[in-house]
């Protein structure tokens, strides 16, 4: 006994005196929120890092989850696909800038349907996620695709089973296209499905619907693309069957107004590319910063992100910011201030 | 102290004579660590055991703080509402406390007979070479990350029961009335049966880590006694050591039924996610308390939602304390039925 | 009765106790065939289990991914900080929580074994085992994160010790209390105090006992992500300083595992391959450590 004693507290004192050694770290920021941007968020602060030695440390928590830490100041800066309004900021002293646009997609899995065959409009989406329509060869599917084999088997509905940022911008847009929903469902990041199973996180419902026969789900852009599951075409408000990529998001995008507020929802934009169900993600700080030092690290991250992370972010099938919505961006930095009211640097 | 190797007591601390050197024992020091020594060592086992009590009490409180606007406006119609509606703010627990109940029934029924014949497998049969290896081999279930049987669940357990166990099942009972209904719902692989069945997975090696323990420490004298009666090897098993180890034995179960009842990522992956109870199905998606919390802990408003999910927690709590009750009873009632209750 | 009726009745009963013998002969048959199906099965989830974590982790681990970062989506990276952050917590975890749980499993089992504080503590500990780890890293959280306003290592080692201690507490006590009594008298006979005879006579007769437990718990806080969610959050980089948010296995491997990203998932398969090896590792060399002593 005596050997290996010595040997686990000479072992217990290694890992005590190796915790407290505290290298001299440079500046690290914390950062948590959405999950949709949280790769391209990753990317960008691993090149900051190289570029500038600063730790820009993001967890994707969820939207909400992200608008909650902020709110408990435990975070420097939170992240949220669901923009809060411009009442709701100035009562928590809180204010939001949007970074990058992405889109939420439905995907299916019914066997010989190729990905961008099916052809699906809000009302049919709308009618399937509240169990109206429950198989694939309704009429009403049937309509919008007369040219498709569809079988006569029941849709498995798969929806997040977590409360995010996705499922906001997607019951989002049923509640403006389809009175019914907007009814008896309502718009959230969490909400009461009539129907369907629930995964965990864009992860999950990627998976189910993988796993799923006959399954529908709805995941974010860049999860269809890197995990090649076979998307829907939407038809937008002006008629037209789109696909979703970065122009249609884009086209989307393009309606906003961002210099009257940064409080936009780009869901069922006019424009003949637009994609639907589109959606910026925003970032939000304090407007008084507890500690200004981080603040400015923050902007410098972003501003730094803005100049040099489009590239990062369209390889990774992101929409970066106008270059004009931009300046409008930094410039609202401008009323951060510290405890005292001094502006708090920028630079 | 007795002495009783000398003819004539001497007091303790006086020095033998020089003369009679080997027939009084030597002086005895008085012992250094004294009734002080022993005192402090009682404080501080005492300290570490009302620190335990302490912090279940700070939880619970903690708890209680957060759910209480649920408590005040639901009161107790909280367990038996089936509604949970975050953007109408209208919320009942009872989805998911069934679903943590079922899976936890399923998880024991199948872990604890296949946890006893390990731990008899290993005491009894296996010859001594083998019993390092494979004892190690099934506390290696146990190092498993949880988020593995997750995964593992999820992408390559569920297929395969949906294909060969689930659909088969459907078609064998989809007439019969009571058993039709256990196993209609859609067989995809996930749902309650699938997270009992990974649960059931799950708690395996601690059950039988500690039954195989309880169970070798069990006198041999006690064993070889049955033995030369002529009893067979389960007899002895069953007659013998169970009994002895019978509190060690309700222990680990207790072990195990606490881990199945608190496991989160496991559930989350399989269970389905579903906030509804339509039927009696075992196959339907479902929920459970825990992978609720993990699910929507994080994102829920400050507010009625939060609280709901406190007060979740509370009934887990509560049902812990039921099933833990419940079992002190079985105990003490064993014991009484052997004479032995004090 | 006739000496041809006594043979006949003799003969009966031979027949009737051999029928017997060969019933419970058919039943222990039976039981221990059971018990061995029951071991296979057990094997047989294992081998599974273990043979896809085995190829799926062998094929992304390499020198990387004990010694790069956790890197951005479809970047060259490995599980460094993550593997550091887990080791770090889970050790100082189990240094906090073990000693307090062996205490408090001394007093119940040596130290007022019937009184009320030890009913109630014996009952409170069975529930804390049972309270799901996400609760207690929500209290944590309230306690801890929100007070100081940062996510921070220190969050997540309380968080663990607080499932550890429990585990600790059950399992010594169940192994204290089958020490037979012969063996503290025999030492409290020789004039030790009470608490040598608990330290070194019966801690050391339940020692390997002891250390399974200590060693369940291991394995539990190794893999636990709930719990660390809420208190350590997770770092991209590298940090050595407790007080800020710290990278572990389980929480980089819950994210990684079901992106899209083909790296992330292999990273991930690998990082759970890392922490199965680890545990088993460690429960070997505690086998052998209480073995020798023998």
């Amino acid at each position: 006994m005596k050997t290996s004693f010595k040997i686990s507290l000479i072992s217990a004192a290694g890992v005590l005196a190796v915790s407290c050694l505290n290298f001299a770290v440079a500046q690290e920021i914390t950062g948590a929120g959405a999950t949709f941007p949280a790769p391209l968020y990753a990317k960008w602060a691993a090149e900051y890092n190289k570029a500038t030695g600063v730790k820009v440390n993001y967890q994707s928590v969820g939207s909400g989850a992200g608008i909650k830490q902020i709110d408990s100041k435990t975070v420097d800066f939170g992240a949220s696909d669901m923009p809060q309004t411009d009442e709701v900021l100035k009562t928590k002293g809180q204010f939001q800038f949007p970074t990058v646009i992405g889109g939420t997609v439905p995907v299916i899995n019914v066997k010989g349907i190729a990905p961008g065959q099916m052809k699906l409009d809000g009302q049919v989406l709308g009618d399937i996620y509240l169990g109206k329509i429950t198989k694939w060869n309704d009429a009403a599917i049937k309509a919008l695709n007369p040219t498709l084999a569809l079988p006569d088997v029941a849709i498995a509905p798969v929806r997040r089973a977590d409360g995010s940022g996705t499922t906001f911008n997607f019951t989002n847009y049923l509640s403006r296209v389809h009175a019914e929903w907007k009814a008896k469902v309502g718009e959230g990041t969490a909400v009461n499905w009539p129907v369907g199973a629930g995964g965990k996180g864009n992860e999950g419902v990627a998976a189910f619907v993988n796993r799923l026969p006959n399954s529908i789900g709805y995941v974010e852009y860049s999860y269809v693309k890197q995990n090649k599951m076979t998307y829907t075409l939407m038809k937008n408000r002006d008629g037209v069957f789109v696909a979703p990529d970065d122009e249609a998001f884009k086209a989307a995008a393009a309606g906003a107004d961002w210099n009257k507020s940064f409080y936009q929802l780009i869901t069922d934009q006019p424009g003949k590319n637009a994609w639907p169900i589109s959606t910026a993600t925003f970032i939000l700080m304090h407007v008084k910063q507890d500690k200004p030092a981080n603040a400015t690290e923050t902007f410098k991250f972003f501003s730094w992100a803005y100049k040099n992370g489009a590239k990062s972010a369209s390889d990774l099938d992101y929409v970066p910011m106008p270059a004009n919505v931009i300046g409008s961006i930094e410039k609202a930095w401008s009323q951060a201030t510290d405890a005292a009211g001094k502006p708090v640097a920028l630079k | 102290m007795s002495t009783t190797l000398m003819a004539n007591p001497l007091p303790l601390n006086q020095a033998p004579s020089s003369q009679r050197v080997m027939s009084t024992p030597p002086p005895v020091k008085t012992a250094r660590s004294g009734p002080m020594a022993d005192r402090i060592f009682g404080w501080l086992a005492k300290a570490a055991a009302l620190f335990t009590l302490g912090m279940l009490i700070a939880i619970l409180i903690s708890l209680t703080l957060g759910a209480w606007p649920a408590i005040s406006k639901y009161g107790l119609g909280f367990l038996a509402s089936t509604t949970w509606d975050p953007v109408k703010e209208e919320f009942g627990g009872l989805v998911m406390i069934y679903g943590t109940l079922m899976t936890s029934v399923i998880a024991l029924l199948i872990a604890v007979p296949v946890s006893f014949g390990i731990a008899v497998f290993l005491t009894e049969l296996s010859p001594a070479w083998l019993k390092r290896p494979l004892g190690t081999a099934i506390e290696l279930l146990a190092a498993i990350p949880s988020i593995v049987y997750g995964m593992w669940g999820l992408l390559v357990f569920g297929p395969i029961l949906s294909t060969y166990v689930q659909q088969p099942l459907q078609a064998l009972f989809s007439g019969v009335p009571v058993l039709g209904a256990f196993v209609s719902g859609p067989p995809v692989g996930i749902g309650i049966l699938s997270a009992g069945i990974i649960l059931a997975i799950m708690i395996i090696p601690f059950i039988a880590a500690v039954m195989r323990d309880v169970f070798e420490v069990t006198p041999t004298l006690l064993k070889e006694s049955a033995y030369g009666l002529g009893a067979t090897t389960w007899e002895v098993v069953s007659t013998v050591v169970l009994p002895y180890t019978k509190a060690g034995v309700v222990g680990g179960i207790m072990l195990g039924l606490g881990r199945a009842i608190g496991e989160t990522m496991a559930v989350t992956f399989v269970i389905g996610n579903f906030n509804q109870l339509d039927s009696l199905s075992l196959f339907q998606a479902a929920n459970s308390i825990t992978s609720a919390l993990a699910n929507e802990f994080a994102e829920a408003a400050e507010g009625l939602h939060q609280a709901a999910l406190m007060y979740l927690g509370l009934v887990l709590f509560f049902i812990t304390f039921v099933v833990l009750s419940l079992s002190k009873v079985l105990l003490s009632q064993l014991r009484k039925s052997e004479g032995t209750k004090t | 009765m006739s000496t041809a009726q006594m043979l006949l009745r003799a003969h009966e009963l031979e027949q009737s106790r051999l029928a017997r013998y060969a019933q419970r002969k058919r039943v222990n048959q039976i039981a221990l065939a059971l018990s061995l199906l029951a071991m296979a099965f057990g094997l047989f989830w294992l081998f599974w289990i273990l043979i896809e974590t085995c190829v799926l982790g062998l094929g992304g681990l390499s020198l990387d991914t004990l010694t790069q970062m956790t890197p951005p989506p479809n970047d060259a990276g490995g599980l460094a900080n993550a593997i550091y952050g887990s080791f770090l917590m889970v050790s100082l975890a189990t240094f906090v929580g073990t000693p307090i749980g062996v205490m408090a499993g001394i007093y119940l089992a040596e130290f007022d074994t019937h009184s009320w504080l030890a009913s109630v503590t014996r009952f409170v500990n069975d529930i804390l085992l049972s309270a799901p780890s996400i609760v207690i890293g929500l209290f944590v959280y309230a306690v801890i994160v929100t007070r100081f306003k940062s996510f921070s290592g220190y969050a997540g080692i309380m968080a663990l010790a607080l499932i550890v201690i429990p585990v600790v507490i059950r399992t010594t006590e169940n192994m204290l209390q089958l020490v037979p009594s012969g063996l503290r008298e025999a030492a409290y006979a020789l004039g030790a105090p009470k608490w040598k005879v608990i330290i070194s006579i019966t801690l050391k007769a339940a020692r390997s006992g002891v250390v399974t437990g200590v060693l369940l718990a291991v394995a539990r806080i190794a893999g636990e992500t709930a719990p660390l969610l809420f208190t350590a959050l997770s770092n991209q980089f590298w940090t050595s300083s407790l007080s800020e948010p710290m990278a572990s296995l389980p929480v980089t491997i819950f994210k990684f595992a079901m992106s899209p990203y083909e790296n992330w998932q292999k990273l991930a398969w690998a990082g759970v391959f890392i922490i199965t090896i680890a545990v088993l590792g460690l429960n070997i060399l505690a086998r052998v450590m209480t073995r020798s002593k023998n």
